[in-house]
């Protein structure tokens, strides 16, 4: 195991390893550059994932509010919360993250979807949405095309290409054949021909088959918010962070949460200033620094990084660090069935409609998304959350219900889109302070009118799909504001102007020539409620971008 | 530093419990889960009879009658047979321990309503089955009937190993099965179109 020594500039610093940072350290070691991987979470390894809804899982329902010990804990990181500038923000759960090595890819379910070609040209496509900041991305789906191949096949994701008409192009199919079919994804097949819809094989970064020496899934059914006990969930953890180990030039940090990253005398910066497991503060040194924390946790490390040269925080001159803050907006719709589905076994989805995805002008609101029938439930959360608003709450009708309908549930999902909005932001709170002190991530947001209409919109088509699938019951659940978010997304933007963009093109700071920033928070528009497939196509991009410049040497003088 | 972390939690609890998302409460919680895990495995392992840890035997026979009516045995077990009972006991000794006075309180509460009530009988568990079913739907709406609601629900479906869900019988009632692998199919309808194909 490569061990660096902090006084020792490495070549680079990289912050966060999950999504985004295992596969730029990954792409750095292999190029052969020097790595230090800073993690804030803990490493924990197959072994010491289990089936134990109590203990890795509470439940995952509309507002979402979940946590489990492979996710930050608000006990010590607190977050606040207020709808809008005007109000004091109080204490919420509202950010959820992965906090440990391999970050969210650890507990996701693995939802492996492209970006379509329209969603990089949304303002131009649409026009302006009143009350919004839409805007193009600096970059095409073409120019990504190859990164997303990349991802797709170094990762390992299963998935049927051409399967889905309105899938953009793709230079290759998918290295794996998709999951086998569930019952729910059989009763959305079923759904969508009635209503001349069309449903594909989900694309999930989880192996139908062994590959790279990995196993295969075996259907046992904890993915979402679980650690993959058999490592056939392509996290980074499984995956990319182990082969940048092996190329001896990197070394993974766990327990080491930055503070400051260091700017030199010349406005570069110089490393990271972290905390260790003991809370002893060192300082890595480092030739370059690329944050890839997430998109809450990257805004709120560059505003509490100030110093003489960036007093508003780092890679702040526009004051835009932590402005158009998107997250997962979505609904959810739940039908019974008159035969068990039994949807706790294997993944937690197989099929996927996509055909409401682009914005359509006549349903007189901006907004898109896609629909899939899913998973949900573990027993106790099925117990809590699962069973329709007029069934009884104790007493014989409620075993009746449990009895019943625990494996005849299925919940329809859609994944919509969530606007940028300059006035939602991640800034840091004035008074609530985290366990080491530093201040408290502080959350400003309000959903935009079309994206409530949107989850309705999704909510009713949710309906029919159940309806058309043959549901003996079913009913949605009330679009309500949203009070937590998973998905983390715009806060850094990136683009071509320094003055309305914090990142250009390649991630790198418009403020800051050897800084990078390459996570959800590049984001210009949210897609459709799932990142993690862009997220790391972009950081593969990215990755080989530094990668090239820091070769000519521009980005690695001496510190 | 102005925040107070056990107030910022009970907060959180109440909005929980207004807003009816029990989940709230159980994410405050993991960290004592993992505690109260141990406790339970080495209490099994002991071999010894399990003894209440928190609970009198009063009280125990009294919360007992309440989470059988909660999950009430029929030709399937309820939360009796799936012996939710120690499972309470247990969070109550482990994880739970601050909700102790809010079961001391919700007990005396709940034999003044009988004793009120039914002026013959003292106790919640000695009521017939129907008496007790009215008892519990004048409280239904109180924070300790939903404290014995979560508690029943989380004894009678969390893993054996926490002292209830005995043999799995929570499981088996709603044809939960935990393994570690499966083949398709999976359900029917994905065997019926296997059938087709």
């Amino acid at each position: 195991m490569t061990i660096f020594q902090d006084k020792t500039p490495v070549d680079f610093v990289i912050v966060g390893a999950g999504g985004a940072g295992g596969v730029v350290a990954k792409e750095l070691s292999s190029a052969g550059f020097q790595v230090v991987v800073l993690e804030q979470g803990p490493r924990f390894g197959e072994q010491d994932f289990e089936h134990d809804e109590l203990k890795f899982k509470n439940i995952f329902n509309p507002p979402f509010i979940g946590r489990d010990f492979l996710t930050n804990d608000h006990s010590l990181q607190p977050n606040t919360f207020r709808k809008t500038e005007g109000e004091k923000a109080e204490l919420s759960n509202f950010v959820q993250y992965g906090r440990c090595v391999g970050g969210g890819t650890v507990h996701f379910s693995a939802n492996y979807w492209r970006f379509h070609e329209s969603d990089f040209c949304e303002r131009s496509c649409w026009g302006a949405v009143a009350g919004a900041d839409l805007a193009n991305w600096p970059i095409t789906y073409a120019d990504l095309e190859p990164y997303y191949t990349k991802a797709e096949w170094e990762l390992g994701v299963s998935g049927q290409a051409g399967a889905n008409p309105f899938d953009p192009p793709r230079s290759k199919p998918y290295p794996l054949q998709p999951m086998p079919v569930k019952s729910a994804g059989v009763l959305l097949e079923k759904g969508a021909r009635k209503l001349g819809l069309h449903a594909y094989p989900a694309p999930l970064a989880i192996l139908s088959q062994p590959y790279q020496g990995r196993s295969a899934c075996a259907h046992c059914g904890y993915c979402t918010f679980f650690g993959c006990e058999w490592g056939a969930k392509s996290s980074t953890l499984a995956t990319v962070l182990r082969v940048a180990e092996k190329t001896g030039r990197c070394e993974i940090r766990a327990n080491s949460y930055v503070r400051k990253i260091s700017v030199g005398p010349s406005g570069r910066v110089d490393g990271a200033i972290y905390f260790d497991k003991q809370k002893r503060e060192h300082f890595q040194r480092a030739r370059a620094v690329v944050v890839c924390a997430n998109g809450a946790e990257t805004p709120r490390l560059l505003l509490v990084s100030k110093s003489s040269l960036f007093p508003q925080g780092l890679a702040n001159s526009t004051g835009l660090v932590g402005k158009f803050f998107m997250v997962e907006l979505g609904s959810f719709a739940i039908g019974t069935f008159e035969h068990p589905v039994n949807e706790y076994k294997s993944v937690q989805v197989t099929r996927v409609v996509q055909d409401f995805y682009e914005s359509d002008p006549k349903r007189g609101f901006y907004g898109g998304g896609g629909i899939d029938f899913r998973f949900l439930f573990y027993p106790i959360g099925f117990a809590l959350d699962g069973l329709s608003p007029d069934t009884p709450r104790w007493g014989a009708d409620f075993k009746k219900a449990l009895r019943n309908n625990f494996t005849r549930t299925v919940t329809a999902f859609g994944s919509t889109t969530s606007l940028p909005i300059e006035s939602n932001t991640i800034t840091l709170d004035p008074e609530v302070k985290d366990a080491w002190g530093l201040p408290a991530l502080r959350v400003t947001y309000k959903a935009h009118p079309d994206d409530f209409k949107t989850m309705n919109f999704f909510t009713e088509k949710s309906l029919d799909l159940l309806e058309a699938a043959g549901a003996k019951s079913k009913w949605g659940f009330p679009v309500v504001d949203i009070g937590a978010s998973v998905h983390l997304m715009g806060t850094c933007r990136m683009g071509n102007d320094p003055a309305r963009s914090v990142v250009d093109k390649y991630h790198r700071a418009h403020d800051v020539q050897n800084l990078f920033i390459v996570d959800g928070s590049s984001f210009v528009t949210s897609g459709r409620n799932q990142p993690t497939c862009t997220i790391q196509a972009l950081a593969y991009r990215a990755a080989d971008h530094i990668a090239r410049i820091a070769r000519n040497g521009s980005i690695l003088s001496p510190v | 530093m102005v925040m107070n972390i056990g107030e910022a939690s009970r907060r959180q609890f109440l909005l929980g419990s207004v807003s009816g998302l029990s989940s709230a409460w159980l994410a405050l919680r993991w960290p004592a889960i993992l505690a109260a895990q141990e406790h339970a495995q080495r209490a099994e392992a002991s071999g010894r009879p399990v003894q209440f840890q928190f609970f009198s035997p009063e009280e125990a026979v009294e919360v007992g009658a309440m989470a059988a009516q909660i999950i009430p045995s029929d030709d399937t077990p309820g939360a009796r047979e799936a012996r939710v009972i120690y499972f309470i006991d247990r969070v109550l000794a482990t994880f739970d321990r601050d909700k102790r006075p809010a079961y001391t309180q919700g007990l005396k509460d709940l034999r003044q309503r009988v004793q009120a009530r039914f002026p013959s009988v003292n106790r919640f568990s000695s009521l017939t089955p129907e008496q007790q079913f009215q008892v519990l739907t004048a409280i239904e709406k109180t924070e300790f009937f939903e404290l014995v609601r979560l508690h029943t629900i989380m004894g009678f479906l969390a893993k054996p190993e926490y002292g209830g869900n005995y043999n799995q019988s929570g499981w088996k009632v709603i044809g939960f099965e935990d393994q570690m692998t499966y083949k398709p199919p999976f359900g029917y309808y994905d065997a019926e179109e296997n059938k087709h194909e």
